[in-house]
């Protein structure tokens, strides 16, 4: 039995250990916000924070968070509150919205390290994650929205 | 702000107002057949579905009969019905509408209820506005009745209706709680309609609905959905269609902990097992050892080898067309008496789809196997209800289907046969449990349906003064639509549209056109595509133009203007892009404009794309895009940006990186790691206009794509004085144009 924080709450799992972290928190802790699109760590679809920094749930195992504390999109905010889900929906940025659960992350964990970062900051960092939609210029003004707002 | 139901309130505001308790329910079905233009209240019992309906508190329920895979339909459709009816938008709910083809089957599509072809609005547009003005009617019938006045002398603000001579108002619910819809839809002319310049939505931008739940996690996907009882399903799928599965082992896959079964289907083997990990452990063992017997088609053949084949043919005039698609004038006669005579070859790879949400399906077969419930995201629910009946030999009325938001479609999910939603269905139906069916990613790319290779021939022929008067292609290509819907096909009197369409240049004065289709079937899977033949077919028209151009040593967009001298829409679109881009100024050092237009179903669109090579790594850089597009009346304007400023990434990808090669008949691409999409850093500034005209409004949800290659392409020759023959422009063509 694994054991660990998701979204300030106790959770644990009997999967194997070496079982990814993505599939417990979809199929076993039923947090489905987070998504499955490539399984290998490039797409970003399923990113979610570990102990306060932006992780791939697809590549991390289970068993490295014993202990340690998972942040999902549905443990960002209670209301949609988060400057950067502000930011989103300002920017009506969501096309199909797939890949935007991991999109938020990503900028969440961005914004709290550089609060201002440069545009090619954003793009660095935010070229780890695919939409296929190809909302990019929204996201990249979503970003400079919430860096902006706060 | 507008709310979308989450699914369980959705089930229960559905049967709430089929049911009609409260209210009042419309269902008036324009001209459509006599049962479906039923009123709901006004059947006796008889549910049937209706389109809006009021409650007493002045919530309007619309019925929202396209899919939603992020295009926008399920707000600009139910807004056009808000529109005529003059509802206040915050008091609107919109609701996915039941499977019922005769109230909400797309005209666009033979009464299909099915979201493709970026014809949504276009198609219900009409008879959306119609239906809202209906309702709006009835309301001002029931309220001039209720106060006694002639009801011309009514008006209506939004969800109110006014008396003005006696200062009286009422609000849509209060008549609700107390009307009566007549036996009949009452009679709306067309000049009833609302004057553009009246509308109080059209053109004006709202949230759209199902954004708030997209960026909190909330939104519901298939992929999400779990139902009580529920186990897990993979599949592994012969790599080649028609393959079938010979041996795997068994015992290795059996001895996987979790892992309960496994099914041995026509196609492949399925993997049955109580978790995630568990199947996916599955899937893998099955994968790593299954061989296939070699039946089906396509075993053996190589993209490559096939591509050089497919233009020996296409160029070699000896090999005959397989049909004429496209006759206009006698472009043989007139290329033979031509002055001048140019020609080109071109050639465009398979592509495919890669929606974020790889493919899966949540069934219920009840035990004896007679009925089905299904979750899946379908771009249509028709066809998302009939491939399970035919599965499991029941009829449709036996199926029960729940249609999710969709994780990306582009032209993927509306194949007669809904693959993906069958391999759920014949996993239940094995477990007799309900099973939720995921695809990897991998499996998404190895049971890929791709967009088709084609190469193309064309010839030219110029008069003295240099005047196109013949434009003559020969085009061969992989077919799509037998493959992917045999019945549509047949409708279509085996006319391969999907493949062929964008061949004709309808709106350029070029008297005498042809095109010649050399059909050709590989036996490899195949689909529409996001842009479907208008990217191939447009990217060689647009390039061989900018040849010609070049030859005659005129301006291209001048060459265009000439050619859109009939078209006064097509040449605002080109004038106004050249403006935006300032397109005759010197590029700055080491960068060159590429232009391009394309008419797609009656849009019409400019564009302009910047570049920049890096000689070295072969890399091509867009800088900028420039983009004009006329759709007709903007429904939402910001959405129609969106969906351009998306069509032009997808194009982006299609034109520089996105290639899947064939071997032995077996896609050789695997995830996106040797499938290489765009992302941020390969992005361009987008500069894109809508131009609003009040004609009526068409698609706008892949218009974009198609305008790309050529663009870039056309930029290319700009800066290098060399001519890229093939789509995508990857680094090693261009190192090879290059050396």
């Amino acid at each position: 039995m694994i054991q660990f924080t998701v979204n300030g709450k106790a959770a644990s799992t009997d999967a194997p250990p070496a079982t990814p972290l993505l599939w417990v928190i979809r199929e076993g802790l039923k947090l489905s916000g987070t998504k499955y699109g490539c399984g290998v760590g490039l797409c970003g679809a399923c990113m979610v924070h570990i102990d306060g920094k932006r992780a791939f749930s697809c590549q991390t195992q289970v068993g490295e968070v014993s202990g340690k504390s998972v942040t999902t999109i549905e443990g960002l905010s209670d209301d949609s509150s988060h400057p950067v889900q502000k930011a989103w929906l300002a920017e009506k940025v969501p096309q199909c919205g797939y890949c935007q659960s991991g999109q938020i992350m990503s900028a969440a964990d961005l914004l709290k390290r550089n609060p201002h970062p440069t545009r090619d900051e954003i793009v660095e960092h935010m070229s780890a994650h695919i939409c296929r939609c190809g909302t990019y210029a929204r996201i990249l003004s979503a970003i400079e929205r919430a860096s902006r707002e706060g | 702000m507008n709310q979308i139901f989450s699914p369980s309130q959705f089930e229960f505001s559905r049967r709430r107002f089929m049911i009609g308790a409260a209210g009042l329910s419309f269902a008036f079905a324009f001209g459509r057949s006599a049962d479906a233009a039923t009123p709901a209240g006004a059947t006796g019992g008889k549910a049937l579905s209706p389109w809006a309906s009021i409650e007493p508190d002045g919530t309007i329920f619309i019925m929202s009969p396209a899919t939603e895979m992020g295009q926008g339909s399920m707000t600009s459709l139910p807004l056009i019905v808000a529109e005529e009816l003059d509802a206040d938008w915050s008091k609107v709910r919109t609701v996915p509408a039941p499977v019922m083809e005769k109230i909400y089957g797309n005209p666009g599509f033979g009464g299909l209820m099915y979201t493709a072809g970026s014809n949504a609005v276009r198609s219900y547009y009409k008879e959306l506005r119609l239906f809202g003005a209906q309702v709006r009617r009835v309301l001002l019938d029931n309220a001039a009745k209720h106060w006694n006045v002639a009801v011309e002398e009514l008006t209506t603000e939004p969800s109110v209706v006014i008396h003005a001579k006696s200062g009286r108002k009422m609000t849509y619910g209060e008549i609700a709680a107390f009307a009566e819809a007549p036996a009949k839809a009452p009679d709306i002319k067309p000049e009833q309609l609302k004057q553009p310049k009246d509308f109080r939505l059209i053109g004006k931008d709202v949230m759209r609905v199902e954004l708030p739940g997209k960026v909190n996690g909330t939104a519901q996907y298939s992929i999400d959905v779990q139902v009580p009882g529920m186990i897990y399903g993979a599949i592994v799928r012969s790599p080649v269609e028609g393959g079938t599965p010979d041996k795997f082992d068994e015992a290795k896959v059996k001895a996987i902990p979790g892992v309960i079964s496994t099914v041995r289907l026509p196609y492949g083997v399925g993997v049955l097992a109580e978790t995630a990990w568990a199947v996916l452990a599955g899937r893998e063992a099955v994968e790593q050892s299954i061989s296939w017997h070699r039946t089906g088609k396509a075993w053996g053949f190589d993209s490559d080898k096939g591509m050089e084949a497919f233009a020996a043919d296409a160029k070699n005039l000896s090999v005959p067309v397989t049909n004429d698609w496209f006759k206009q004038g006698d472009a043989e006669g007139e290329l033979a008496k031509a002055a001048t005579v140019l020609e080109a070859e071109y050639r465009c790879d398979y592509a495919y789809h890669a929606q974020m949400e790889p493919l899966n399906a949540i069934a219920s077969v009840s035990p004896d196997g007679t009925s089905v419930e299904v979750w899946c995201g379908t771009q249509s629910q028709t066809l998302g209800v009939e491939a399970p009946a035919k599965a499991l030999g029941i009829s449709r009325d036996k199926v029960k289907l729940h249609y999710t938001l969709m994780g990306g479609g582009f032209g993927r999910r509306g194949h007669r046969d809904e693959e993906f939603i069958v391999d759920a269905v014949l996993l239940s139906k094995a477990a007799k449990r309900p099973v939720k069916m995921m695809w990897t990613r991998e499996d998404d790319v190895h049971n890929g349906r791709l967009r088709p290779i084609t190469a193309h021939y064309l010839r030219a022929g110029l008069d003295q003064g240099g005047k196109i008067v013949a434009w003559h292609q020969r085009l061969a290509g992989d077919r799509v639509t037998p493959y992917q819907d045999p019945v549509r096909y047949q409708i279509a009197k085996h006319k391969d549209f999907i493949l062929m369409l964008g061949v004709e240049m309808r709106t350029y004065d070029i008297p005498h056109q042809y095109c010649g289709q050399i059909y050709r079937d590989t036996g490899v899977r195949t689909s529409s595509l996001r842009g479907i033949g208008f990217t191939a077919n447009k990217f060689v028209a647009e390039a061989f133009l900018d040849e010609i151009a070049l030859k005659r040593g005129i301006d291209p967009v001048k060459l265009r203007l000439e050619l859109l001298k009939h078209t006064p829409r097509g040449k605002a679109v080109v004038e106004r892009v050249a403006q935006m881009a300032n397109w005759g100024r010197k590029p700055a050092d080491g960068r060159a404009l590429g232009f391009a237009f394309i008419d797609y179903s009656d849009s019409l669109l400019g564009g302009i794309a910047e570049i920049s090579v890096d000689r070295g790594t072969g890399v091509i850089k867009v800088h900028n895009f420039w983009c004009t597009i006329d759709c007709g009346t903007p429904v939402q304007p910001d959405n129609i940006i969106a969906q351009t400023q998306s069509s032009i990434v997808y194009g982006l990808g299609m034109a520089l990186t996105e290639r899947i090669t064939v071997k032995d008949g077996a896609i050789q691409q695997s995830n996106f790691y040797d499938y290489q999409v765009m992302r941020m850093r390969d992005i361009p500034q987008m500069h894109i206009e809508v131009i609003a005209t009040n004609n009526p409004p068409t698609g706008a949800g892949q218009m974009g794509t198609p305008l790309v290659a050529p663009a870039v392409n056309n930029a290319f020759a700009a800066l290098t004085g060399k001519r890229l023959r093939e789509t995508p422009m990857t680094p090693e063509r261009v190192k090879k144009a290059l050396a």
